[in-house]
């Protein structure tokens, strides 16, 4: 059995709107339509989609804060809306947009209240509040009120308190909205950390694909409450159609390079850019153009995971 | 023990506002000298009114100004983050807890009360002794009395203004029901007068709504006007408004938490 289960999951909203004075309209909204995936325990997971797409709907339900209207899912081996109060115990949440910490009372004391709220054991606290303390820099903000604190060191607040009570699985629902480069890459450093020596299963949401191509092997996309896409990375890129580029630096400047598995899209001087699947191997197509030409340099361009979202989102 | 950590933190919390509470001390004190003359001279007209004597109607006018925030008469206590974050959606976050809803809040709100009694309860008390003649109890039971009645009307007031605040669920402006709870909040508790002096059957009345448990029972205990069984069952119907209320507040927020679930808010 997964660790999270989910079969044909469908969550509709029905919107009342005023249409004229007195008429009143009811339209539904097909937030999440026939979702269906597993995720197995240690995974870590990225789930993205434009705005809209039910990425915030999915976690809602999978924490039980939103019953589904249709479908069946299991975390845990819980229903989640059935037992949410066991399953709080299980898991841990973050939502980027809201606080789990208290606004008025120092960090440390948020801590503390939410070690009582989950009766973890003293000592246990004691070891991961340590911990996170360490890895997440928040010696020196545990004694300022929460309220004080900047976005990004209030998100590693929330984070460590996601984790203290030891969960087997972290959602994290735009963890590094509003933060700057930097603090995003301690933030990921510290999530492959958690996954790797704790075993926390996590699955995030993001608009930034950085998370996503520096933190999660498997990526799910979701447009209009449907999963277009489950799968790696790198499959995701073979989806989209993507290319990669070879940027060939010629001793002197020539005609348009000719070799086969890759055509010029572009020629600057002695510079070409030859382009090809990025589902196929480099090697043969730099073997060619270093036999056939004489070279001064080489490089390899990856393609960007942004242009192939926008293109599978357009598609539809 | 948990809860007895969050009302310990609520009070550390509000204690950290001390501008606020010296202004409104001075505030209490002043509206406690103003009353003080005005009841002076009804009595001086009516010496008997309502059965008090003047220094019950004095004492009675410097109790009820340090009740005003012991109490949260009309706000001003931990209900009123719950209003908040209904309206910003962090409800989500609190009833997610795997901790009761209510207790939480309610120790948050006894916790707060402490501070308050300490502060803008004992304050305004001791500049009423010093200005005028007031009566003090004068065993040590009925002090005790006293401080378990307004614990009770805390848990009162609580109820009420939790009551009030659920109303956010629904109501996008909450304007009207705030202001038709205050006016019942000053004139029903016997902050605008004492309850007493209601005529005929509506003191009845009043005196069985359970407003009378923020402001009137506690004070009738302190001046001794309701002793033996009187007090008892003036300790009871608190006791059972407060209960009530909690019940009702209980079934509110299970409607709300299934309008969430279900409806998605
Ligand atoms: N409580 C609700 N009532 C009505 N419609 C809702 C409700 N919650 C979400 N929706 C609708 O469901 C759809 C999915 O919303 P959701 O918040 O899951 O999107 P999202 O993928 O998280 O988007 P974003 O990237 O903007 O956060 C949207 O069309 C939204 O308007
Ligand atoms: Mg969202």
């Amino acid at each position: 059995m997964s660790l999270i289960e989910v079969e044909d999951l469908s969550r509709t909203f029905v919107v009342r709107r005023r249409a004229g004075r007195v008429r009143r309209t009811t339209d539904v909204v097909h937030a999440v339509r026939d979702l269906s995936f597993d995720v197995e325990r240690g995974e870590m997971v990225g789930y993205i989609g434009p705005n809209g797409a039910g990425k915030s709907t999915t976690i809602k339900m999978l924490t039980g804060i939103l019953v589904p209207t249709g479908g069946r899912l299991s975390v845990a081996g819980i229903d989640p809306s059935r037992q949410r109060v066991d399953l709080t115990r299980r898991i841990g949440v973050v939502f980027g947009q809201r606080t789990t910490l208290w606004w008025d009372l120092p960090l440390r004391d948020s801590f503390d209240l939410l070690r009582r709220i989950y009766r973890v054991d003293p000592q246990r606290h004691r070891r991961n509040l340590d911990e996170f303390t360490e890895l997440l820099d928040l010696g020196a903000l545990l004694d300022t009120p929460v309220r004080q604190l900047s976005l990004g060191q209030r998100m590693r607040g929330d984070i460590a308190a996601a984790l203290l009570h030891d969960p087997e699985i972290l959602y994290l629902d735009e963890p590094t909205i509003g933060l700057d480069v930097v603090s995003k890459g301690r933030l990921r450093e510290f999530l492959r950390r958690v996954n790797e020596e704790r075993q926390v299963t996590l699955l995030l949401t993001t608009h930034d694909l950085q998370d996503i191509e520096q933190l999660c092997r498997r990526v799910m996309v979701i447009d209009h409450g449907s999963l277009v896409y489950d799968g790696s990375l790198a499959g995701l890129h073979a989806r989209g159609e993507s290319t990669r580029t070879l940027v060939v630096d010629l001793v002197d400047e020539a005609a348009p390079i000719e070799v086969p598995g890759a055509r010029v899209t572009r020629v600057e001087g002695p510079r070409q850019w030859l382009s090809f699947p990025a589902g196929a191997s480099a090697a043969p197509i730099v073997a060619s153009v270093a036999s056939g030409y004489d070279v001064a340099d080489l490089s390899i361009q990856e393609p960007d995971i942004e242009d192939v979202i926008r293109e599978i989102y357009s598609r539809r | 023990m948990l809860y007895v950590a969050v009302a310990l933190r609520s009070f550390r919390r509000y204690s950290t506002y001390t501008a606020a509470t010296l202004a409104g001390i001075f505030t209490n004190s002043v509206f406690g000298v103003i009353i003080s003359f005005t009841y002076i001279a009804v009595w001086k007209e009516n010496p008997t009114a309502g059965g008090y004597d003047v220094t019950d109607a004095v004492t009675f006018c410097w109790l009820a100004q340090a009740m005003i925030m012991t109490v949260a008469v009309w706000g001003g206590g931990t209900t009123d983050d719950v209003a908040d974050r209904i309206r910003t959606g962090d409800i989500v976050i609190d009833l997610y807890r795997p901790v009761s809803f209510l207790g939480w809040y309610l120790a948050g709100d006894l916790g707060r009360s402490a501070y308050h009694l300490l502060t803008r309860g004992l304050a305004p008390t001791v500049v009423g002794a010093l200005l005028f003649d007031l009566r003090f109890p004068d065993s040590p039971a009925t002090y005790l009395l006293f401080l378990v009645s307004v614990a009770l009307g805390v848990v009162v007031s609580f109820g009420i203004r939790m009551l009030v605040a659920c109303t956010a669920f629904w109501l996008l402006d909450q304007t009207g029901v705030l202001s038709l709870a205050m006016v019942c909040a000053v004139f029903f508790s016997g902050l605008a007068v004492p309850l007493v002096l209601f005529p005929g059957w509506t003191r009845d009345l009043v005196l069985a709504l359970p407003w009378a448990a923020l402001v009137q029972t506690p004070i009738d205990l302190w001046l001794g006007h309701s002793t033996g069984v009187e007090a008892v069952a003036g300790l009871g119907l608190q006791a059972t408004w407060a209960a009530v209320l909690l019940l009702g507040c209980g079934l509110v927020l299970r409607v709300a938490d299934r309008r969430l679930v279900v409806q998605g808010g």
